[in-house]
């Protein structure tokens, strides 16, 4: 049983024995004539533990309960999210708590699994676990969850988490040749680089299938004699897949945002008066825009129309949008700025739109290495001369219009 | 996956076609359809799809692939050339 992370405990929401309410030092609520249960221990009283629960171990909120095995007590899980499960989800996708989303390793089951029933190897990350149990709408089925330090499976195998070993390992450890009669593993087909099925055959005697990429097709894989068809096989990169990755990369950015409102403020303000606040602040907020919407083209626009933006580099993806978005700025803020200073803002917010796109390789499933770092060694000197001729012409301006 | 094509001829990928038994387990873990078997052995059709993930030289049971893996992400690659390969991790990257 994995402890529940989303518990309240400590607030004065359980009654038990009475009223054990702890905040004694509010006496203007018990004098304020409510209803004796609203005194002071809020709403009434939760419905009691369930017999599951053991002391010392919280019970999962997925857990229905608990059946026997040769191997001991496995738990079965539900089917469907509730409303924490996706809670919880929105949290991790918008990079809230975004680590530290394990579920504990080990044998579980959904259905009414028995000898016969498949086993599905899963990571400990809550969101692949979430995927697969909502994924086994009709089937019986046993999963084996690995511990990949919460990380999801195609990471996981290229951590070396997810890994020949920690099948072996869990394996063992679950007694599962004790659970089942066959002698058959299915693997997300993403983990097949961390994990060599030859390998696993001769260390545990496990054969190893290759289930689908994604958890949606495993119905179908179980329902067609453990078998694929080809789009099953291979990765997408929908719309939609680009879209739920935004956000997080959104969120990584807000630690670099303030050196670079410093930064730009402080350049903004040098002119030949040496250093004018009021100057800061009209030019430094000119340059911010142009900053926002360089993360903004490179961050959201770039990913989500990566199909459609002519190049094969992010890079020049990521520049193409920021000259964009650029554009935008100069057109807003025309006849503020002059020539030089649009010149400026443009190579600014290509430069950033560039270099946040040419990050977005690590979140896509069909960039090469080779191929990432190809564009890296010309793209970096392009965008880091960029952002020097940008600051200089923006600094070369401000001295132009006053000396 | 065809609307996404990365650089093209830059992937490490090396089938030794002597070597390869026809078993048939690159072409069940490729997740971009680069092999084929043909008359008992892997054929590469779609080279420029390779994304050096490696599944396919890990799962071949004679050594008949190889490929220098690793994950194709710009913070990763930045950390190898500061700290070494052995070091690097993609971070708190948005990636792993
Ligand atoms: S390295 Fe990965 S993408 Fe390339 S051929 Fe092998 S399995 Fe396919
Ligand atoms: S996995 Fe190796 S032996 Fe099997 S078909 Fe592919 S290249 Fe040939």
């Amino acid at each position: 049983m994995a402890p529940l992370k989303d518990e309240e405990h400590g607030s004065c929401r359980t009654v038990k024995n009475g009223c054990e309410c702890e905040e004694k030092s509010n006496p203007q609520v018990i004098f304020s004539g409510q209803a004796a249960e609203d005194l002071c221990c809020g709403p009434p009283a939760e419905p009691r533990s369930s017999h599951l629960e053991k002391p010392g171990y919280q019970l999962c909120r997925f857990v229905e309960k608990f059946i026997e095995t040769p191997a001991g007590s496995v738990p079965r899980v539900k089917r469907t999210l509730d409303r924490s499960d996706i809670w919880e989800t929105i949290k991790v996708r918008s990079g809230i708590n975004r680590n530290q989303y394990k579920i504990t390793p080990g044998l579980y089951c959904v259905g009414a699994a028995d000898h016969h029933s498949p086993v599905l190897v899963s990571a400990n990350y809550k969101l692949s676990f979430d995927a697969l149990r909502q994924a086994l709408t009709h089937s019986h089925a046993w999963i084996l969850v690995l511990d990949t330090r919460g990380v999801n499976v195609w990471c996981a195998a290229g951590k070396g988490t997810f890994a020949t070993e920690e099948v072996v390992r869990q394996v063992r450890a679950s007694r599962l040749a004790d659970v089942v009669s066959h002698r058959t593993l299915i693997l997300p087909q993403l983990s097949a680089t961390g994990v060599a099925a030859h390998q696993v055959k001769k260390q545990c005697g496990f054969k190893v299938q290759w289930g689908p990429v994604r958890s949606e097709d495993i119905e179908f894989f179980i329902s067609h004699d453990n078998k694929c068809d080809a789009a099953m096989r291979k990765v997408t990169f929908t719309l939609w897949e680009r879209f739920v990755l935004i956000p997080v990369e959104i969120t990584l950015l807000y630690k670099y945002l303030l050196w670079f409102l410093l930064i730009a403020f402080i350049l903004s303000g040098i002119g030949s008066g040496i250093f004018s606040f009021s100057q800061a602040w009209h030019r430094g907020l000119i340059s911010v825009s142009a900053g926002i919407v360089g993360i903004v083209a490179g961050v959201v626009v770039a990913p989500l129309l990566l199909p459609w933006i002519p190049g094969k580099p992010f890079s020049v993806k990521g520049a193409l949008s920021g000259f964009l978005a650029g554009s935008a700025v100069a057109a807003i803020f025309w006849g503020r700025v002059n020539a030089l200073e649009v010149t400026a803002l443009m190579l600014f917010a290509m430069a950033v739109s560039s270099y946040l796109a040419m990050n977005f390789t690590g979140s896509t499933p069909f960039t090469s290495p080779s191929g990432v770092e190809k564009e890296m060694r010309l793209a970096i000197p392009a965008q880091a001369g960029a952002v020097l001729i940008s600051s200089a012409a923006w600094l070369w301006a401000a001295f132009g219009a006053q000396g | 996956m065809d609307d996404f094509r990365y650089l093209p001829g830059v992937t490490t990928l090396k089938l030794d076609e002597k070597a390869c038994i026809g078993c048939g387990m690159c072409l069940a873990v490729c997740p971009h359809g680069v092999f084929v078997i043909n008359e008992r052995t892997a054929k590469v059709i779609d080279r420029d799809g390779c994304m050096e993930c490696g599944a396919c030289a890990t799962n071949c049971p004679v050594n008949a692939l190889s490929v220098d893996p690793g994950v194709g992400c710009a913070a990763y690659i930045i950390q190898s050339w500061i700290k070494g390969k052995e070091n690097a991790s993609c971070g708190d990257g948005g990636c792993c």
